[in-house]
């Protein structure tokens, strides 16, 4: 392994000292909980949505979250092994055939459903880890 | 005015800092960085330490640079660079700096050679505006505009920005500041960019427009001190682990105990080093164990 991916490797390490990172992928509805800094006070604020994209490149590795708040769409991109975040749930899974669902931008409603899986991704995980989102 | 470094730069990742904010690093490697010579007043005119760092083969090497290496009895080196030091500051030839040298939140220059960006325009080279995109322009949208005057002077002043070669030239960031350092690994992590591309060599030294912090070890920060550390830890642990049943390891450590000190009291910061690698030397003393 080269220097900078040992150095990825400690961090990320360090990160699920903290915290584990469950299975989940593009259209799963996921829950995640932010700490936030309010003056000297620290609080978790929650940001609930469609996991709309993953990014898996060690340290680097990141995912993006949908939601239509008042009306009006809000993506939120989050490092998978930020500190910041104190857990990620998974609601809710979802059945896809795309990796990135960018297609959900440019649809509301009805039009935006996903429908719910019933495979168990944490079981399929062992087998299905690249492809998760494809389940 | 201690000596700085060479190292080599092996790319940037990123690190997350204790309020979890994110941070860009760069992770320079001190690689066998060792003291080739020293320059002094008296016989050279002026002070200054000379660095060799990398490794080169023999057969690859000038005759006359190895007698350089052979009468300071150093392993050939891929790069050398000189650093004018203070006279206190000079470091014996042979000894190898480490990467305790820095400590982290220190200011510190990096000069590297900038990523060569081959014939470029004025656009790219000097941050001209352009011409514009319609009212009449055509084919030098990216042209710089007039040269200068007409009759007179009637000529183009010298020093004129004008399109031509880029980059690959000496290029020196100041205060950059140093993250984090790991001694045994030879690594330092520098906050934000550093000139040069990966795998260049770069120097490194203390920022000149900066204070240098009071517990960055003077005049070098040496292996030996990081392996005199290291070995202190393990022979105190080992007197820990053994003392009750005091067999011949027991017995050996202290004896091991002074001898790392004495190495490592030759360096005036040397005990706030060990004090601070202990928990890293720990782990490393485990693991042979």
């Amino acid at each position: 392994m080269n220097i900078l991916d040992q150095i990825g490797q400690k961090e990320m390490e360090k990160t699920l000292a903290q915290r584990d990172i469950p299975a989940f992928g593009a259209g799963d509805t996921i829950r995640v909980d932010v700490k936030v800094v309010e003056g000297t006070r620290e609080r978790i604020q929650a940001f609930e949505g469609v996991c709309i994209a993953r990014k898996s490149d060690g340290i680097n590795s990141s995912f993006t979250v949908r939601k239509i708040s008042y009306g009006e769409g809000v993506e939120r991109i989050f490092p998978l092994y930020s500190p910041r975040i104190s857990a990620i749930t998974v609601i809710r899974r979802g059945k896809v055939r795309r990796a990135k669902l960018y297609y959900l931008r440019g649809r509301t409603g009805k039009a935006a459903r996903i429908v719910e899986s019933t495979r168990d991704r944490n079981k399929a995980t062992t087998t299905e880890t690249n492809t998760s989102a494809t389940a | 005015m201690r000596c700085g470094t060479i190292a080599r730069k092996i790319g940037m990742t990123r690190v997350f800092a204790e309020d979890g904010t994110h941070v860009p690093v760069t992770v320079l490697k001190l690689d066998n960085c060792q003291v080739t010579q020293v320059r002094d007043a008296h016989r050279d005119g002026y002070v200054a330490v000379q660095i060799g760092a990398g490794s080169r083969k023999v057969k690859n090497i000038t005759k006359a640079d190895r007698g350089q290496f052979a009468k300071a009895n150093v392993e050939p080196k891929a790069k050398l660079a000189e650093f004018r030091v203070s006279e206190d500051a000079l470091v014996e030839v042979g000894s190898m700096i480490g990467a305790n040298h820095y400590v982290p939140g220190q200011k510190i220059d990096v000069a590297g050679t900038s990523q060569g960006k081959g014939f470029a325009g004025a656009m790219k080279r000097h941050n001209f505006a352009g011409l514009r995109a319609s009212h009449g322009v055509s084919i030098s949208h990216r042209s710089h505009g007039s040269t200068g005057a007409n009759q007179d002077p009637g000529k183009v002043w010298k020093g004129k920005k004008m399109a031509g070669h880029m980059g690959a030239e000496r290029v020196t960031t100041q205060n950059l500041e140093v993250f984090s350092v790991m001694p045994d690994e030879g690594l330092i992590l520098v906050r934000g960019a550093v000139p040069g591309s990966k795998n260049g060599y770069v120097l490194v030294s203390d920022a000149i427009k900066a204070k240098r912090p009071d517990d960055a070890p003077f005049p070098a920060g040496l292996v030996a001190d990081i392996v005199a550390a290291s070995e202190e830890a393990k022979a105190e642990e080992a007197k820990a682990e053994d003392a009750p049943v005091a067999d011949a390891t027991a017995e050996a450590a202290p004896e091991a105990a002074p001898e790392a000190v004495e190495a490592a009291a030759a360096e005036a910061a040397a005990e706030e080093d060990n004090a601070v690698e202990t928990p890293e030397a720990d782990a490393d003393g485990e693991a042979k164990e």
